[in-house]
């Protein structure tokens, strides 16, 4: 199972490089949330998988999977989600102002000096 | 803290009162306030005479940095008296000067206080032991010399040279920086005094080639050696009593007292001699041939200082050729003498040309020598100073130049007699290059004087030449007296300053009883050269409109200022075409920098550590695993592929529910849970967004752009699947969370091991996630509701705002 987790999470983020290398602010944030989820699936795979029970103290259970990893995505999933929401209306705005879309026509009449 | 730090910084100090004293009062120049520091030190200097040519050195020592080994340590010999009495003393009469030439009008404030700090740098150079503080003490003399020589700031010229000498001075002495820090490795001290003792462990290492190149590199550029020497002519925009003390007398030794100081350490050194022997020769010749076609009377004298610089450069080659073969070859160490002496002469005879110089400009309004002449009888005292000192110049009896222009023949002619490498076989090089200068030499200081003087008057000076006041003549006719009294009765001087000079730069205990003197009879070559020279020269000079057609082949395009200036330019070109061509500006080409770097160090390092995968320990797999793995992967696709938003925003939320089974399937209940809840309102946010979206997702794509897109995104796969195998295939130690699985009841008293550690294990963790939480919604809140540039009228207010 580990094996197709990691190259899963390898696609995932080889996808999120695609992604961000394209011209659309759209993609680019689209890029950037593929990016999380393929950097997730490979923090949870590192702690191995499916070896144990939920960890929720139980007095039958002694085998519990592990708990580090998933208070680590935990904590990653939030930051990651204030980060696309955050680029997100960023995107947005600067679509608003700018009136494009295209991050090379975002750069603006190359300049001499 | 002895006294003699004190008489260093004593310039520092007074410079910061000098300050306070301009604000206020303005009645009295400035200069008076000034002209007692100098004097102070001059005098102190003087009384410090006996003790030295009694060979009592002076030592005095102050922790500045001591765990570097970086000392103020103040060490007086000879050599750094010398040097010392010469800054002082021709820094009085500077100052004196100075009180005629500038006026009330300019910044004098900023003169003097550029002008003390330079006194002190100087000060600080030749007296310190610790080549460390040498190099503090050495750059500041350069950017003091920068800040007077673009004293006239609003002059394009001034800011010109200004920034010409910056570089090349401050290049050589970083260069110079990097030879002291070899030496320190090679002897293990930065004192000159403890490196003596240690001569042999220089010799035996293979790094003192290169100190010595270094370290010449600096004293080359600081004393306008060839080719470095183009600095000095451009540096002649600064005021003229600042190029009679920096750019004659004082600065451009720098280079001469740091090759004289270190001569007992690199003479066994061949290429030492060599570069000093005939860089200084060269600097010689070319630099006086040059100086014939000059036209103005500093660019004239800037060429001769370079030229007599040269001249002392080369005797200090001959000296130390003396240490090397022995120093019993008398020729030789007459050399050093001869070094010292016309060090002395040189002070003091350029110094008074500089000073007439800025008295001929300043009266007669140009310093042009097409545009002077006749002036013989309306400024005779100006004349009369000029005389003497130009002759001295050229050498001619019974000036204090020719004395020591008589050792410097009689040192070159006999060079061939010393028994090293080469040297026999080359021999008739230094001669001819020794004469070929001095006739040179001869021919300029004759036209100095000639054609300010003689000739016929013109008329179209801008201002109406008269005589000089008596406050500017002082200086200069101090300086003229000083000529004819080291002239005539130059044992005056042997016994007190140059023999103790001579001996440090020897590093001999015994004392050279030197005696000097006119007329050395019939038999000395010397005299012959020189008389073979002032035919020469009077001749040349008489034909001159014969010959000087040669200089016309001497175009602008090979001259080193030409290179210097084409080098300056290039590397600007160049360094903007570097930088240009990889920061074009587009973010996509950052990213893929950064993440082909990434895929090449990714590669260097598996390579590197090798990679070892193994399947062992591997968990079985489920069917409805695959089928989530399917779903992802469709989505992936879709999403690469589609054109609409709408498409790629369901298939994101596709993929983010399928991360949530994922955790329900590897028993992560709470992440499933906020997996889930994030993935909605993420879709959720997304579509509300929706309509102020762009229509399409992606836009047209070249081919090639998207093959690279495709080549990096696929390395960084492969990386990051190989990454992912060998870090999981290589555990190194088990898990640490049976601490947190044992502990989670006793310790926290919870169940929820996950939650136990988010809140108390690693509380922290999650109290800065929810900073970071707050600090976008406010982000978001703030990039919604606030408008500052808006354009309209009502807003123009908060424009303002943000514009500041």
């Amino acid at each position: 199972m580990e094996l197709i987790t990691i190259i899963l999470s390898g696609i995932l983020i080889g996808s999120a490089v695609y992604m961000m290398l394209s011209k659309s602010v759209l993609r680019i944030i689209i890029g950037t949330a593929l990016l999380s989820h393929g950097v997730h699936l490979m923090l949870l795979t590192m702690g191995q998988l499916k070896r144990g029970n939920i960890p929720v103290l139980d007095e039958e259970v002694s085998n519990y999977s592990d708990p580090l990893p998933q208070a680590l995505i935990l904590t990653a999933i939030v930051i990651a989600f204030a980060l696309t929401a955050y680029i997100l209306v960023l995107a947005l705005r600067s679509y608003r102002e700018l009136g494009t879309d295209d991050v090379e026509q975002m750069k603006g009449v190359p300049h001499d000096d | 803290m002895a006294l003699i730090h004190l008489a260093i910084l004593l310039p520092l100090i007074a410079a910061i009162a000098i300050g306070v004293i301009y604000r206020y009062y303005k009645r009295l120049h400035l200069g008076w306030f000034v002209l007692p520091v100098p004097l102070i030190i001059v005098i102190y200097l003087l009384t410090l005479v006996p003790r030295v040519s009694n060979n009592q050195l002076i030592y005095e020592s102050l922790a500045v940095m001591p765990r570097i080994g970086m000392n103020f340590d103040v060490y007086i010999d000879g050599l750094g008296l010398l040097f010392a009495i010469l800054i002082s003393g021709i820094g009085a009469l500077v100052v004196l000067y100075s009180i005629g030439y500038l006026s009330h009008r300019e910044d004098l404030g900023s003169f003097y206080v550029y002008l003390l700090m330079f006194m002190s740098a100087m000060l600080g150079v030749v007296l310190n032991d610790n080549v460390l503080m040498l190099y503090l003490f050495w750059e500041l003399t350069s950017i003091s010399s920068f800040l007077l020589i673009a004293f006239w700031f609003m002059k394009e010229r001034s800011l010109y040279g200004a920034q010409k000498s910056m570089l090349i001075t401050m290049g050589g002495g970083f260069l110079m920086l990097g030879g002291f820090i070899l030496l320190y490795i090679m002897t293990g001290t930065f004192s000159i005094r403890e490196m003596l003792n240690q001569v042999s462990a220089i010799q035996e290492s293979p790094l003192a080639p290169l100190a010595v190149v270094l370290i010449l590199f600096g004293a080359f550029t600081k004393s306008a050696q060839f080719p470095f020497y183009i600095w000095l002519p451009d540096a002649m925009e600064a005021p003229t009593p600042v190029s009679a003390y920096l750019h004659s007398a004082t600065m451009v030794k720098a280079g001469i007292y740091l090759v004289a100081r270190l001569t007992p350490l690199f003479a066994f050194s061949e290429l030492w001699v060599w570069i000093i022997l005939l860089g200084g020769l060269i600097t010689m010749a070319w630099a006086s041939f040059n100086a014939i076609r000059k036209d103005d009377l500093k660019a004239v004298l800037a060429f001769s200082t370079v030229s007599q610089l040269g001249l002392i450069m080369s005797l200090l080659g001959l000296g130390a050729l003396s240490v090397v073969t022995g120093a019993n070859e008398e020729y030789f160490s007459i050399a050093v003498v001869a070094a010292v002496f016309h060090l002395i002469n040189h002070a003091t005879f350029k110094g008074a040309l500089f000073m007439v110089t800025g008295i001929v400009d300043h009266e007669a309004g140009t310093r042009s020598l097409k545009k002077l002449g006749g002036l013989l009888t309306v400024m005779p005292v100006s004349f009369t100073l000029t005389l003497i000192t130009a002759l001295s110049m050229a050498g001619l009896p019974p000036f204090n130049g020719f004395l020591s222009k008589e050792l410097f023949l009689e040192a070159m002619i006999h060079v061939g007699d010393a028994n090293f490498s080469a040297l026999a076989d080359v021999a008739f090089i230094f001669p001819l290059l020794a004469i070929v200068g001095s006739i040179f030499t001869f021919i300029y200081s004759i036209l100095l004087i000639y054609g300010v003087f003689f000739g016929k008057r013109t008329y179209d000076t801008p201002k109406e030449p008269h005589e000089a006041p008596a406050l500017m003549l002082i200086s200069p006719a101090i300086l003229t007296v000083l000529v004819l009294v080291f002239g005539f009765f130059p044992n005056v001087l042997s016994g007190t300053i140059i023999d103790p000079a001579a001996m440090s730069i020897m590093a001999s205990d015994t004392p050279l009883e030197t005696h000097l003197y006119m007329w050395h009879g019939f038999a000395n070559p010397a005299l012959w050269a020189t008389v073979f020279i002032v035919i020469t020269g009077t001749l040349l000079f008489y034909f001159r409109d014969k010959w000087m057609f040669i200089y016309d082949y001497h175009k602008d395009r090979f001259t080193l200022n030409y290179l210097y200036d084409q080098g300056l330019i290039y590397s600007r070109f160049g360094s903007r075409k570097i930088t240009d061509s990889y920061m074009s500006g587009f973010i996509r080409s950052y990213l893929v920098y950064i993440f082909l770097f990434f895929i090449v160090m990714g590669i260097l390092t598996l390579l590197n550590t090798g990679i070892r995968i193994s399947f062992d320990d591997m968990a079985p797999v489920g069917i409805h695993e695959m089928a989530v793995v399917l779903i992802i992967l469709v989505s992936i696709v879709v999403i690469l592929g589609t054109k609409s938003r709408m498409v790629s925003i369901i298939m994101l939320g596709a993929i983010g529910f399928s991360m949530s089974l994922f955790f329900v399937f590897f028993r992560a209940a709470d992440l499933a849970l906020t997996q889930l809840a994030i993935e909605t309102v993420t879709t959720a946010l997304f579509l509300v967004c929706f309509y102020h979206l762009p229509k399409n997702s992606r836009h047209q794509e070249r081919m090639r752009f998207k093959l690279t897109n495709f080549l990096v995104s696929l390395g960084v796969a492969l990386i990051v699947i190989i990454i992912g195998l060998t870090a999981y295939s290589n555990r190194l130690f088990d898990r640490i969370s049976e601490f947190h699985i044992e502990n989670v009841y006793e310790l926290a008293a919870g169940g929820n091991m996950v939650n136990v550690i988010l809140v108390d294990f690693r509380g922290f963790d999650t109290l800065f996630e929810t900073l970071v939480f707050g600090i976008a919604g406010i982000g978001i809140y703030s990039l919604m509701k606030l408008r500052l540039n808006r354009k309209d009228g009502n807003n123009e207010e908060h424009a303002e705002e943000s514009r500041i």
